[in-house]
């Protein structure tokens, strides 16, 4: 009951703060537009085994790629995840290289 | 509750003979049909490089097997193939439910698009020839290239 109350006040400024700074970057970044490749490709079947299809979402360091730099929907990353971490436990891709 | 299928992937040292690994292959085949289960297949990938040491090995040989039956049998198997010294890493990972929803969606798409050229008057199959030919792969993608996570 308590909460909600005090801190009204940050949001608004907040906003206007973001407001800025994103307006001034769309307009000279043009990006490609992303799409889930599993979804474009219909690749249902995203498995621990086939390192040739996770690769491209591993970068040097190991660790996985963001879904907001790759562009995977929420069900393939999530299915992406359990791939790469079990593909890690059986020593098909790296925990980490430095 | 004996229909489910499980994938073992086993890793054994670098220079196991083919007599080691027949032996390890003959000592899990023992364990599953003695608790009612069943080795379906059995894929030898031979030897690979490992992403990461594991006990000084950089090398392995990965044997994959797919097996039927109860979590009992696997629970039995993994404490096994826990205590052998042999095996330097195994992993088991269920996967008839997955296996079931892929074949599932697969189908189901099939039946759709086959739907949707029939109501545009085509035969459901597609011809050869039809359509955008196939891209060639986009090997060098470079997407995420420099990307700093």
């Amino acid at each position: 009951m308590a909460f909600g109350q005090g801190r009204g006040g940050g949001r608004g400024k907040s906003d206007k703060d973001k407001k800025g700074g994103e307006k001034g970057q769309r307009r000279t970044l043009f990006r490609r537009r992303k799409v889930c490749k599993f979804c474009a490709d219909k690749i249902d079947d995203i498995n621990y085994k086939d390192t040739k299809l996770i690769a491209p979402f591993v970068p040097e360091r190991g660790k996985i790629l963001p879904r907001r730099i790759s562009g995977t929907c929420a069900m393939h990353q999530r299915k992406l995840q359990t791939a790469i971490k079990r593909a890690r436990q059986i020593a098909l891709i790296p925990y980490v290289t430095d | 509750m004996a229909d489910r299928q499980y994938e073992l992937v086993y890793i054994l040292p670098p220079d196991s003979t083919e007599q080691q690994i027949a032996d390890i292959h003959g000592q899990i085949d023992g364990a599953v049909s003695k608790l009612s289960g069943a080795i379906e297949k059995t894929d030898n990938w031979g030897r690979r490089k490992l992403a990461y040491e594991i006990g000084h090995h950089r090398e392995g040989v990965y044997v994959l097997e797919v097996i039927n039956g109860s979590g009992e049998l696997m629970k039995e198997l993994d404490r096994r193939l826990r205590v052998m010294d042999q095996v330097i890493r195994h992993m088991i990972v269920r996967v008839d439910e997955e296996k079931k929803v892929i074949d599932r969606t697969r189908s189901k798409r099939q039946a759709d698009s086959e739907r949707r050229r029939v109501k545009r008057g085509l035969p459901p199959q597609r011809q050869p020839g039809e359509g955008r030919p196939a891209e060639p792969e986009d090997m060098d993608d470079d997407r995420f290239e420099g990307v700093e996570v």
